[in-house]
């Protein structure tokens, strides 16, 4: 975030309102247990190598950005079948599928916790799930991110959040695409 | 028994739905699944076409591509074969403003995602 764009909801608000909502989905849907390590913040310039799942969605409105989820391809399938109580061991549809309403669950509730804490509504767009070897993902524009990282046994988790003031105060909340360009190289 | 219509773009809770409704003490007929609220519409033109009985209950999501839950919900509310139907919202959309939208537009109830088997129960055996 430059100097002229001053933080609407601070670092911290942002990292309880992760925890908060992740331990929620955790606990309600999944039934895995979870523990927060230390949140940091990572320039969007600072891409990092990555394996196995990302999924981004879209946050617009009087704030906008992208949320997203990332952890191994194992991790993904143990959620998924967390989540329909059955067995996966390789990425498929129902995996990629789980993974995008969990991510919609995360950052649908991290959403109504800055609209309550904003007094103005936000819009959420449909997740994206992408997953492969050896793939980068960074914002379009020089942004942060707010990275929350859970454990949940042996397997890591990444909240991410990149989000700023909505520079155009005649866009209205609606159905966005990603508000904030990614890219993903593979 | 109640036929169910459950619209949600995603299978996963597509799936989660039908097996906490297998749970209840609802006696649950036939389960119909839509991904967004076009589909939802056909399905039950398409039940009404075959002469089938109207389903008996509706769990919808409200963010979904092509038409939201909100805007299926006043389409159901605006026809005069659909509009005594009870339709629960199913969504990760928690703020008062969305809640209120929702009841105001006619839903019988709202649940936010995430939920438990017991929120859907309680919720369903009050309205049924």
């Amino acid at each position: 975030m430059n100097e002229n764009q001053k933080p609407v909801v601070s670092t911290e608000e942002l990292v309880a309102a992760v925890k908060k909502a992740t331990e929620a989905v955790f606990a309600t849907m999944l039934g895995l247990e979870l523990s927060i390590k230390e949140a940091f913040v990572e320039k969007a310039t600072a891409v990092v190598p990555a394996s196995g799942v990302v999924s981004l969605i879209g946050l617009a409105g009087a704030m906008v950005g992208t949320g997203s989820l990332s952890c191994s391809c194992e991790f993904a399938c143990r959620m998924s079948g967390a989540l329909l109580m059955a067995e996966h061991t390789q990425m498929d549809e129902e995996v990629l599928d789980s993974i995008a309403e969990i991510t919609n669950m995360v950052i649908g509730n991290v959403k109504t916790t800055l609209e309550d804490r904003l007094g103005a509504s936000l819009g959420l767009s449909i997740p994206t799930v992408i997953f492969g070897l050896n793939f980068q993902t960074r914002s379009g524009r020089s942004q942060e991110w707010v990275v929350v990282p859970f454990a949940s046994g042996a397997d890591n988790l990444y909240v991410q959040l990149c989000l700023g003031p909505n520079k155009d105060s005649a866009a209205k909340p609606g159905r966005p695409g990603f508000a904030l360009p990614q890219v993903v190289n593979f | 028994m109640v036929d169910v219509l459950i619209v949600d773009d995603s299978a996963a809770i597509r799936k989660i739905l039908q097996r906490v409704l297998r749970q209840t003490d609802i006696p649950i007929g036939r389960v119909i699944e839509a991904g967004d609220g076009v589909e939802a519409l056909a399905a039950l033109k398409d039940a009404e076409i075959a002469q089938e009985p109207t389903v008996g209950l509706i769990l919808c999501d409200i963010n979904m591509p092509n038409m939201d839950g909100l805007e299926l919900l006043s389409k159901l509310k605006a026809h005069p074969d659909w509009k005594d139907l009870p339709v629960v919202m199913v969504s990760t959309e928690g703020s008062q403003t969305k809640v209120l939208e929702a009841v105001g537009l006619g839903a019988a109830g709202y649940v936010r995602k995430p939920f438990t088997a017991d929120q859907i129960k309680e919720k369903l055996t009050a309205i049924l």
